[in-house]
């Protein structure tokens, strides 16, 4: 167990590792590593920053949903309102109508009525003439009354 | 698999089990193990070295496939894998270190994983990977079995005291040159004469303790890993010389062993970052 030139041998050995791993291991590995927690962190803040968002964002869309509920009801009320209006109108139009075509029924009813009561005179007085005409045709003698004809016909 | 129960052909399969393989240059051109005894400090534990440089390059080409394919989207298992070791590592580091450094973070993750494959080698089988390359080296099955394989094979690199010291020591360089860039020469100086007894008669006592604390640093950081792993590769040893009964020993033992293989690779991380703080922090 003495000492040799295997110590200078395996201290050039190990200078030799340590520059390899200085120059060609250490620097890639450890900058991959903290590049990586570097990453992870700022994906950790990025998620915590997300996480506070999602929050500000329910809490507005609670606010919006609430807003339109509001909005949506007071909506509702007032078509309810002009709902009844237009039926009122609605029924007042209808009434209006319905008298108006009544009193053009009974107009032209009356018309009609008028029509046939002048048409029945009319016929009466042609029945009476008529029935004048034949009984008068029976009890005149053509020449009892020749002096009146004759007369008529010089008068013509 | 000393199950001769002879102690000497034991002691000469722990012995064998202990050795490296050696090479050097001798006037013969390239010669290994026995012919190297007398080459001194110019030889070369080529099982030591062979291991560690294939791990290590387990090691960087694993993590450099994960590099190249790293993503900041979601990642894939490997890179999750990967991530988890280089998180941990920089975790250490950012609570440790406070200074700002480009190379402390990348030199205590190759310590931690290298230094954690390389005592992962003490899992494996104490004779499987040796007596491989005795018997791809022809060597008859009487021989290896009683320790006398002319082969040596040692797989766990951090067993080696080249091994701990070399990362140690360059630790220590490491640690001067981050004092003397912080603090400057005359700093760096300052803090090892005139520490802890700020008054000049005293400066020589404050050099020698502040060299010794400085030198141990080192020291205990490379011993503490040599001794774990050389004690606890010489129990996997002896376990292996108790014949059949090994199995379950040999199972409970390496069981422990999970706790203190990434512990000390750990240890040696931290060790090393506080000690680089401490150089680099002005008292």
């Amino acid at each position: 167990m003495n000492f040799n030139a295997t110590l200078i041998g395996e201290s050039i050995a190990f200078f030799v590792f340590v520059v390899f791993t200085m120059k060609y291991v250490w620097p890639q590995l450890n900058g991959a590593i903290e590049a990586r927690q570097k990453q992870i962190e700022e994906g950790l803040a990025a998620s915590e920053q997300a996480e506070k968002d999602l929050e500000l964002a329910k809490k507005e869309a609670a606010n919006k949903l609430k807003e339109a509920k509001n909005e949506a009801a007071a909506i509702i009320e007032q078509a309810k309102k002009r709902e009844s209006l237009i039926i009122e109108e609605a029924a007042d139009k209808a009434r209006a109508e319905s008298e108006k075509i009544l009193a053009q029924g009974q107009a032209e009813l009356e018309a009609e009525r008028n029509r046939a009561r002048a048409e029945l005179r009319e016929q009466v007085a042609v029945l009476a003439v008529t029935g004048a005409e034949k009984i008068i045709a029976r009890s005149i003698d053509a020449k009892a009354q020749a002096d009146i004809l004759d007369q008529l016909v010089e008068e013509l | 698999m000393a199950s001769t129960g002879d102690s000497l052909t034991s002691q000469g399969y722990i012995q064998h089990h202990l050795t490296n393989a050696k090479a050097c240059f001798t006037d013969q051109g390239l010669s290994f193990n026995y012919a190297c005894a007398d080459a001194g400090f110019w030889t070369w534990h080529i099982d030591t070295l062979a291991w560690s440089i294939i791990l290590g390059l387990v090691f960087i080409l694993t993590f450099r496939s994960a590099a190249k394919k790293a993503t900041t989207g979601v990642p894939g298992k490997f890179q999750c894998a990967v991530e988890m070791i280089v998180e941990f590592v920089g975790k250490s580091v950012k609570d440790t270190y406070h200074g700002s450094s480009q190379l402390i973070a990348p030199l205590s993750l190759t310590i931690f994983v290298w230094v954690f494959l390389m005592n992962f080698m003490d899992w494996i089988p104490v004779d499987w990977i040796g007596t491989l390359s005795s018997v791809i080296a022809g060597d008859s099955w009487q021989t290896i079995e009683s320790g006398q394989s002319h082969v040596y094979h040692k797989i766990v690199p951090t067993t080696d005291l080249n091994m701990t010291f070399g990362l140690s020591f360059s630790v220590l360089a490491l640690m001067i040159y981050y004092a003397i860039k912080i603090k400057g020469v005359g700093g760096f100086l300052k803090e090892l004469y005139a520490h802890p007894f700020n008054t000049p008669w005293l400066y020589w006592f404050n050099l020698i303790l502040e060299t010794i604390a400085l030198i141990a640093k080192p020291v205990s950081l490379a011993l503490r890993l040599f001794g774990n792993m050389y004690a606890a590769e010489l129990i996997f040893i002896l376990i292996a010389t108790i014949g059949l009964y090994q199995l379950p020993v040999h199972f409970v033992w390496a069981a422990f062993h999970l706790l203190v293989i990434p512990l000390q690779a750990f240890i040696f991380m931290m060790l090393t970052i506080v000690y680089l703080s401490m150089m680099s922090e002005k008292h």
